[in-house]
């Protein structure tokens, strides 16, 4: 949502905020029209195996997250800079040339839309995931409405990228929550059962933190020592 | 590219991401915990162990990639 923020701020600034207003509505309605169509349909899947499919999914995505997440922590790849890439995507929607459609510019529309719509993705793949394995998409649906509301709210307040925003810090927590999820699920989903049943999730999660925290720790001393070579 | 191509592509980039052996070691974990569990025997401990092994290789990687660039 940082990341689509920063997008449409860019879009706005230097395109005009109709066209980058429309456009980040534009994206909403389709991102709501995923969630409406793709979340109830999951729900008619058996429990057992869409906490299977829903698990392994999470479990492949929420690895991506936090192997990203751990490799910045460690230095081994260049943290998010909001404010470079507000600066970047400034500097080319300045120089795009302009092609007016339906009194709206194409460019900025454009920028805008598919910024929100593919940085959106993500946050309906887990309201549709999360809400379905747990028979509650709407709240699932609501609490991502919240966050959405509260980025936005603080970018027009500051009308400048979240540059400040611990980015890396937050993709972790979300990494380690998508993988916690996606053990426990796909478990659960092939058959296995957890000892205390959820009560074992608390103790799952541990051990992802954990074995987060050592990769980062040896990384570091990896990169340490190959530097000092 | 077609526009069918495109579409996969962007399902298997955003699921799967640059390192697919990850994803397939998932895939063989949680084949491996059904296996256990038709068996009727305790399955729940081999996923954690067996994620945070494939989390490793993957970091290992990545890392030995970004060493050799």
């Amino acid at each position: 949502m940082v990341e689509a923020l920063t997008i449409v701020l860019a879009a706005g600034v230097t395109r005009g905020w109709r066209s980058a207003l429309f456009g980040l509505g534009a994206a909403v309605v389709v991102l709501t029209a995923i969630v409406a169509v793709l979340g109830p349909a999951l729900t008619l899947i058996p429990i057992s195996a869409l906490r299977l499919v829903v698990g392994a999914l999470l479990l492949a995505f929420g690895l991506q997250w936090l192997r990203k997440a751990i490799l910045r922590a460690s230095g081994f790849k260049a943290l998010h800079d909001e404010a470079a890439i507000y600066a970047e995507e400034l500097a080319e929607a300045r120089t795009a040339g302009r092609e007016e459609r339906a009194g709206m510019d194409w460019y900025g529309f454009t920028l805008s839309f598919k910024g929100v719509l593919l940085e959106g993705l993500e946050v309906a793949f887990i309201v549709v995931t999360f809400g379905s394995a747990q028979g509650n998409i709407a709240l699932a649906a609501v609490a991502a409405g919240a966050a959405l509301v509260l980025v936005a709210t603080v970018g027009v307040l500051v009308r400048a990228p979240l540059a400040r925003v611990p980015e890396n810090t937050l993709k972790f927590a979300v990494g380690v929550m998508l993988t916690t999820f996606g053990i426990f699920w796909s478990a659960e989903g092939a058959g296995a059962d957890w000892p205390g049943g959820d009560a074992s999730l608390p103790g799952v999660l541990i051990f992802v933190i954990a074995v987060s925290f050592a990769s980062v720790v040896l990384l570091r001393r990896r990169r340490v020592a190959v530097a000092a070579a | 590219m077609s526009h069918v191509a495109a579409f996969g592509r962007f399902w298997w980039d955003f699921v799967v991401g640059d390192d697919w052996r990850a994803a397939a070691g998932v895939l063989v974990a949680i084949g491996i915990t059904a296996a256990l569990a038709a068996a009727g025997l305790a399955a729940w401990w081999f996923l954690p162990p067996a994620v945070a092994v494939v989390l490793w290789l993957s970091l290992r990687r990545a890392v030995a990639q970004e060493e050799r660039s």
